[in-house]
C-alpha cells in the first residue's frame, strides 16, 4: 500500500489557494486542504475540491486532435504545431493580427502564461489575450 | 519525553508488532500536517501533532482499496468517536484497525471547543476536561426570530464549495441528497434557505462527533458547528445519545429505520 500526498497549488484561478493531491497506488485519488496554507488556510472551493478530477478522467486528450473533413484524427505533435503555425501566418495575412485570440489558462505556470501573452503580442501583433478563470 | 516523543514510540510498537502494514498518523509538512501511512522500519521523526486532521475517511479509503490490510492509526477523540459511528453503519471494520488513542491539550480544546477532547482508550496524553462551545450556548438563548436572521445571514455566505460534506468523517453516502437536483438546483447561489444546510445538519443527527472540520474548512466563515453542537445536545437530552461514545449504544435513527 502506497499512500502519499504531495502539497502543490491549485490550477484553477489566480487566488492560489495550496491543496494535497492524495495519490493511492501512483493514482491520485482526492484533494486534501493544506491548513498551513497563507492563502486558502485549509479551506477550498468547489473547484479546489474537485481538481483532481481531469488527471485520469477518460475524456482527457493525452495526443493531438486534427480535424479533417468534419471529423477528428489523432496527430503528432510536428504536424499539430506546423498545422497551428501555417494556419496563424495565414489568418494573420489575410484578415490582420487582431482576427487572431489567444486563451491562455490557470492550469499552466506562470512563465508559460507569460511566454503567450508575449507571443500574441510581439510575435503575432495583437492584445487579444484572455484567461480561462473568466469564462 | 514530550507528548510527541511518547507518540512516536506507541506508534513505533505498533509497526514494530507485525499486526500491520502501516500506521495513519499526521506528519510534518511545508510548516503544517499532512495525512501520512508510516510503513515498519519508516523514521518517525517528522511524525507529528498539529494541526489535526481528520483520518477517519483516509482510514476508511485506505481500508477499502486494499481489503485485506491491517492499519494502525492515530485517533484523537473525535477521530475515535468518528470511526465508532462509521462502524455502526458497516463503514470500517474495526477490527482491522489498531488504535493510538491521543488525548488533546487543553490550548487544541480551546481551538476547538470540545466536550470530550479524549478517546476512549488513552494511549498518549492525559484526558483534560472538556469545554462548553460558548457560541452555542448564546445561541440557544436566542429568539426563535433572532435565530433565524442569524441563519439567514450565515448562510446567505454558502457558495456551496461542499467542503463541510467532504471533510465530515460522516458523510459518506454514496449518494449525496446536496447533489439531487430535486433539493438542490444547480449553479444557483446562495443554496436554498434554509433547506440547504437543514438537510445536511440534520444527516448528521446521531452521527456528527464534533471534530469542526466543517467550520475549520468553511471559506465563508459559516459558524456550523453551532448549528451541530445544539443538535448534539437536542440528541443527548431527547435520546439519550452520545454519537461515538460507545460502539453498543444504537443511534436513534438508525433504531427508528431511517439512516
Amino acid at each position: 500500500m502506497d499512500y502519499r500526498n504531495v502539497l502543490t497549488t491549485c490550477i484553477y484561478c489566480g487566488a492560489g489557494c495550496s491543496l494535497y493531491l492524495q495519490v493511492l497506488d501512483g493514482k491520485v485519488v482526492g484533494v486534501l486542504p493544506a491548513k498551513q496554507h497563507p492563502i486558502s488556510e485549509g479551506r477550498l472551493c468547489i473547484k479546489g475540491w474537485n481538481a483532481h478530477a481531469f488527471i485520469h478522467h477518460e475524456d482527457r486528450l493525452t495526443r493531438p486532435l486534427i480535424r479533417d473533413n468534419g471529423a477528428f484524427r489523432e496527430a503528432s505533435w510536428d504536424e499539430a504545431l506546423t498545422l497551428i503555425a501555417d494556419r496563424l501566418r495565414e489568418v494573420r495575412a489575410t484578415h490582420g493580427p487582431d482576427a487572431i485570440g489567444f486563451l491562455t489558462s490557470a492550469k499552466c505556470t506562470n512563465e508559460e502564461n507569460y511566454l503567450l501573452q508575449k507571443f500574441a503580442r510581439v510575435v503575432i501583433g495583437t492584445n487579444n489575450v484572455d484567461h480561462c478563470a473568466r469564462l | 519525553m514530550d507528548r510527541l516523543d511518547l507518540l512516536r514510540e506507541a506508534a513505533r510498537k505498533v509497526l514494530d508488532s507485525g499486526q500491520v502494514e502501516g500506521v495513519l498518523a499526521l506528519r510534518a509538512d511545508h510548516g503544517g500536517t499532512v495525512p501520512h501511512l508510516f510503513h515498519p522500519g519508516d523514521d518517525l521523526s517528522d511524525l507529528a501533532l498539529w494541526p489535526k486532521f481528520p483520518l477517519p475517511r483516509t482510514v476508511d479509503m485506505l481500508l477499502s482499496s486494499h481489503p485485506e490490510a491491517r492499519l494502525g492509526i492515530v485517533v484523537r477523540g473525535c477521530d475515535e468517536r468518528g470511526l465508532i459511528e462509521m462502524a455502526k453503519r458497516h463503514q470500517v471494520d474495526l477490527a482491522r484497525l489498531t488504535l493510538i488513542g491521543l488525548a488533546c491539550t487543553a490550548e487544541e480544546v480551546a481551538y476547538c471547543p470540545c466536550t470530550r477532547p479524549y478517546p476512549n482508550e488513552i494511549a498518549v496524553g492525559e484526558a483534560v476536561e472538556g469545554v462548553e462551545h460558548v457560541l452555542a450556548a448564546e445561541q440557544a438563548r436566542l429568539s426563535l426570530a433572532e435565530r433565524m436572521a442569524f441563519w439567514r445571514r450565515q448562510f446567505a455566505k454558502c457558495f456551496k464549495c461542499y467542503g463541510c460534506r467532504n471533510v465530515c468523517p460522516q458523510c459518506f453516502c454514496e449518494q449525496c441528497t446536496l447533489e439531487d437536483d430535486l433539493w438542490v438546483e444547480r449553479g444557483v447561489l446562495a443554496p436554498p434557505f434554509p433547506s440547504f444546510h437543514l438537510i445536511r445538519a440534520l444527516h448528521t443527527v446521531g452521527k456528527c462527533i464534533g471534530c469542526h472540520e466543517c467550520e475549520l474548512s468553511c471559506p465563508a466563515d459559516i459558524p456550523l458547528t453551532i448549528l451541530y453542537t445544539l443538535l448534539r445536545q437536542d440528541a443527548q437530552e431527547m435520546f439519550g445519545y452520545e454519537p461515538g461514545a460507545s460502539l453498543e449504544d444504537k443511534p436513534p435513527l438508525v433504531v427508528a429505520g431511517v439512516t
